[in-house]
């Protein structure tokens, strides 16, 4: 296969930001599925042990990077093919109407995704590097019994819900990240078929539809974690 | 039922005369349209006044006048082929404008598609793309018996439904990346379903995607705004087989 050509042609670039937006979407899951512990018990227990073990897991240490990966080529695609969308239209029309024809979402997904890349920037400096670079006195180390065995764990739960208890603008702001990724995935997860070709006149539909489901998951499964420490506490 | 009469319409339409030149709008006005008549029969009633006002007729193309040549452009009101579904403007009729209305024309703008006069574009890039593997390379002979070779019902039909794409460019108008995917799509998909297209299928979606790629439009980002504006309807499914295609013919290289 003649590489160059594969990477610079429109279907090869598509081809990678779907790849890679499909492994994002199945980190999100995971992602998801592990912070709503956090609502589910008040001592934090299960969400410290969970988060414990994404630290420790050996597994989940290859997968950093390969994520991180997966981010950078993600959103340096959208940006050489937004680029080039834009340039294959040098003089622009006068009228447009284009509601009629296609979703907000499916036109703006460049811009959907510049501002969750601003929310992940946020995100990641008000958790992750404080979990594994500056760390943090609301980590201080906690004792949980895992299996009759008495583990020592950082105390996620306390850094993650003090914020959300205390700041009404990091909830905000999660509020709002959680909605755009929504937004993001009701175009982004059945574009994605279609991109690499698993579509047609009845998958189609059914991609849609789960496209929906998942975008509504997101948004409403991040937006209940920060409502949950803001309403309860 | 005797047809309403537009009393007054304005026309704000794309003036250039040459592809160097820069273009501008111009605003006509012009009286008693019957909304019976068609679009470019009211552009033909427009160009008779500008010519006995000794102005320069607007020039747009047009050639059949019954929806099947394709040749028929026209962005109106912020739409290619104006405020219908699954016609080209030459099926447009005026009972789709009010009294008074301001009617905005706008050539196709693709960086693909330059500007030859006023309302004109140059398809000419759709033709390279044909010619870059949008045929069948063999003798056909003579007539060849109907069932010598069986090809199923539904294949036939999806292949009947990509051939009935005209070429117009509505999809390269609409598509907010000026991308000609669907136009692509249609024309590979048309021969990808037959057995007599199939020899060629991996050397006919890599060159044709090629040639799209090099002659400057954009890439799809899958909006599905092409197929609702499309007069033949062509679906986007297509596009998906196109994908497949081209991304099987990659793969295998
Ligand atoms: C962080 C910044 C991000 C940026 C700048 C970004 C940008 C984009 C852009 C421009 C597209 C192409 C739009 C289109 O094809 O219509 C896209 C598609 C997509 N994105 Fe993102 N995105 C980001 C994050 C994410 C995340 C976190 C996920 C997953 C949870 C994701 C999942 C997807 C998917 C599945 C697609 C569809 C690919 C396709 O159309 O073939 N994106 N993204
Ligand atoms: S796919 Fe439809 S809009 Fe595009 S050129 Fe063919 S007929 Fe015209
Ligand atoms: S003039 Fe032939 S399709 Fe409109």
């Amino acid at each position: 296969m003649s590489k160059g050509s594969f990477l610079s042609a429109s279907i090869g670039r598509k081809f990678f930001m779907s790849i890679t937006g499909l492994f994002l979407v199945m980190f999100i899951i995971v992602h998801l599925s592990l912070n709503l512990l956090l609502i589910f018990d008040d001592k934090g227990e299960l969400f410290n042990m969970a988060a414990h073990f994404m630290a420790t897991n050996p597994l989940i240490k290859i997968m950093e990077p390969v994520l991180a990966l997966g981010f950078v080529i993600h959103i340096v695609w959208s940006i050489v093919i937004t680029i080039q969308n834009m340039r294959a239209r040098p003089v622009g029309y006068n009228k447009t109407n284009q509601s009629v024809n296609s979703t907000w979402v499916s036109r703006n997904m460049f811009i959907l995704g510049g501002l969750i890349l601003v929310f992940l920037g946020l995100h990641i400096y008000s958790f992750w590097w404080k979990m594994k670079i500056t760390g943090d006195p609301l980590l201080s180390h906690v004792t949980v019994m895992q299996a009759g065995v008495p583990v020592e764990m950082e105390n996620a739960y306390k850094l993650v819900s003090t914020l959300f208890k205390e700041s009404l603008f990091y909830s905000l702001i999660h509020i709002a990240g959680g909605i755009l990724l929504g937004l993001h995935i009701t175009h982004g997860f059945w574009s994605a078929f279609q991109t690499i070709g698993l579509n047609n006149q009845i998958w189609r539909k059914r991609f849609f539809v789960v496209a929906q489901i998942i975008g509504l998951v997101f948004a409403i499964g991040f937006s209940v974690i920060p409502l949950y420490f803001m309403i309860k506490f | 039922m005797a047809d309403i009469i537009l009393k007054k319409l304005y026309i704000k339409v794309w003036r250039q005369n040459s592809p160097k030149e820069k273009g501008r709008f111009e605003t006509y006005e012009i009286e008693n349209i019957s909304q019976g008549s068609s679009f470019l029969e009211m552009l033909d009633i427009l160009n008779d006044k500008l010519i006995l006002e000794g102005i320069d007729p607007i020039a747009f193309d047009h050639d059949c006048r019954e929806g099947i040549c394709g040749m028929c452009s026209l962005y109106i009101n912020g739409r290619a082929h104006g405020p219908d579904r699954e016609i080209t403007t030459c099926q447009l009729h005026m009972r789709k404008f009010n009294e008074g209305d301001t009617i905005t024309i706008e050539p196709w703008r693709a960086g693909a598609f330059p500007v030859i006069k006023d309302l004109i574009v140059d398809r000419t890039a759709f033709e390279k793309i044909q010619q870059a593997g949008g045929f069948v390379s063999v003798n056909t002979g003579g007539i060849p018996d109907g069932n010598a070779i069986p090809i199923g019902q539904d294949d036939a039909e999806e292949a009947m439904d990509a051939a009935a794409c005209i070429g117009c460019g509505a999809c390269v108008a609409t598509c907010k990346n000026s991308s000609a995917m669907l136009f692509v799509a249609a024309k590979v998909s048309q021969l990808a379903k037959l057995p007599q297209g199939k020899v060629e299928a991996k050397r006919r979606a890599r060159n044709m995607v090629a040639k799209m790629d090099e002659l400057g439009f954009g890439g799809c980002t899958n909006t599905g705004a092409c197929e609702l504006e499309c007069p033949k309807s062509i679906s986007i499914s297509h596009i998906a087989r196109l994908n497949r295609e081209y991304l099987a013919a990659k793969f295998s290289e």
